[in-house]
């Protein structure tokens, strides 16, 4: 079972949360023309790395707040946490 | 190639069965192939084996990283159907039945197909209604469904909870009594064996790692064995479709999740079919060795890590427990995950690419197995001909961006949610 420290309650259990996919897709811009790539790229087309990954989580039975977690795909290693809008450098 | 027979049997008995041909052999990489699978897993054997067949193409190696049937096919719950309600999956399905319906004496090998038929259960009216109209798309496409009602099913599986006070009550089903499980291991050595005699090299232990691309058309491929030369490649390597992809800068509509199965300790004979519970994820059967045979959701998060999460497994066989109490009282023998390759419409990818030889074959989420013989069958075709064959005409790469998606059963783009 992983254990995901959420930024706002601590380590908690993989079962209080949810799963959101991968969090480095960005929406394209509003107001702005688009491509057909583009928008495809935003909804469909996934890198799925495999090794370290940035994705959306949300502690769905906790605080209810979407976190950002970095994990690693084939060993499950969680190295960080961020809250949603916290910049990752 | 040695015949698999009754008199082969008899005449190596005479020398203590140790004179018997190896099924397939070891070779070492050529410098080039006319065509080159990456994947021996099931649907890359399969695709080998075809187009020796069926296009005459035999100049083919089969890149494996570790050994073949080592993947998905060796892991899987062998279940066969074609119980679909769209064209595109239903006829490809269908036409994969007949194949598997042929399959031991085509490969003379015995995959021991046994159609017991899958039984899908409804818990609720809409749910009826919903799995009528599915076996009404599935006669119109030639595919046999009954609809049964509970007194029905209870006749076919009375160790199922049929009692009034639980949370979902079985109102009936929808049967496909043609469908049914295979041994597994089985498919991919018969594919072997047979690929293997036609010509076909089978390169085990042997990683790719690049590609290599001219001018938008493919001219080999770098391996940890040396580089081959080949002017087509088919990619047929399901969890790592997204791996490769990265090596040829393509992102796809895949991404890369564990399902886990897990079998019982084996018990006298009880279940003689496939029943799958329709209040959630699970699925049953009971394996020839008498173990009961199960499996259900994806662990819920991208991994490659090839081996499962509890919490998934809890899930699962709490929902198999609400289906058939009995299975409260067995002991788990194994439990084992596989990675899989999961589309964002639930739904297959067999299509030429934007490279010029360059064939993918990936997006088999849940249901790879069964469509072993019917997607090497079309993956051979759409190599050998370069255009693919009307059965996987549906399955194209840009149906994500013209709109045209094959959403079986809703599970839709967000496969965590399924």
């Amino acid at each position: 079972m992983l254990h995901i420290k959420c930024p706002y309650c601590g380590m908690r259990s993989q079962n209080e949360f949810s799963y959101g996919g991968d969090a480095s897709v960005k929406r394209p811009e509003l107001n702005k023309e688009i491509s057909d790539e583009e928008w495809d790229n935003f909804v469909y087309n996934r890198k799925s790395l495999r090794g370290k990954h940035l994705e959306l989580w949300q502690h769905l039975s906790g605080c209810r707040q979407w976190i950002k977690v970095e994990r690693d795909t084939a060993t499950h290693e969680i190295f960080n946490t961020y809250k949603a809008d916290e910049e990752i450098s | 190639m040695q015949k698999y027979s009754i008199f082969n049997l008899v005449k190596n008995a005479f020398s203590n069965h140790e004179n018997w041909d190896l099924a397939w052999k070891d070779p070492t990489p050529k410098e080039e192939y006319d065509v080159v699978i990456i994947g021996g897993g099931g649907h890359g054997l399969a695709t080998a084996y075809y187009l020796a067949k069926e296009h005459n193409i035999t100049k083919v190696a089969i890149i494996e990283k570790g050994w073949i049937g080592g993947g998905n096919v060796g892991r899987n719950t062998t279940i066969i159907r074609s119980n679909y309600m769209h064209d595109e999956n239903a006829l490809f399905s269908e036409f994969g039945m007949d194949l598997w319906r042929k399959m031991s004496q085509d490969l003379n090998y015995n995959v021991m197909f046994s159609p017991r038929g899958i039984i899908n259960l409804a818990h609720s009216d809409a749910q009826m209604n919903a799995y009528a109209r599915r076996g009404n798309s599935m006669r119109l496409n030639g595919i046999d469904a009954v609809l049964l009602n509970r007194e029905q099913v209870r006749e076919i599986i009375p160790m199922a909870d049929f009692s009034e006070n639980v949370r979902f009550p079985i109102f009936g089903g929808l049967m496909q009594p043609s469908a049914g499980t295979a041994r597994h291991d089985a498919v991919a050595w018969g594919y072997a064996r047979q690929a293997d005699s036609m010509g076909v090299d089978i390169i085990q232990n042997c990683e790719v790692t690049g590609f290599d691309v001219t001018a938008g058309k493919i001219n080999g491929i770098r391996t940890s064995r040396g580089n081959i030369k080949t002017k087509k490649v088919g990619l047929c390597v399901a969890g790592s479709t997204n791996i490769l992809a990265e090596k040829l800068n393509m992102t796809l509509p895949i991404e890369t999740h564990l399902l886990q199965a897990c079998v019982s300790e084996p018990v006298k004979p009880i279940l003689d079919r496939v029943v799958t519970f329709g209040a959630g994820h699970f699925y049953i059967s009971q394996s020839d060795k008498g173990e009961m045979v199960m499996g259900g959701d994806l662990d819920g998060y991208n991994s490659y890590a090839q081996r499962g999460n509890l919490p998934t497994l809890q899930h699962v066989l709490t929902e198999g427990i609400a289906m058939m109490p009995f299975l409260s009282k067995l002991k788990m023998l194994r439990t084992w995950g596989g990675i899989m390759d999961m589309s964002m419409d639930g739904s297959p990818i067999i299509d030429k690419t934007h490279i010029d030889g360059l064939y993918l074959n990936c997006g088999w989420c849940y249901g790879g197995f069964k469509a072993t013989p019917a997607s090497g069958w079309t993956f051979a075709h759409t190599i050998a001909q370069d255009r693919v064959h009307e059965l996987n005409a549906g399955f194209s790469l840009n149906r994500f961006s013209t709109g045209h998606l094959i959403d079986e059963k809703g599970l839709g783009t967000k496969t965590w949610i399924s």
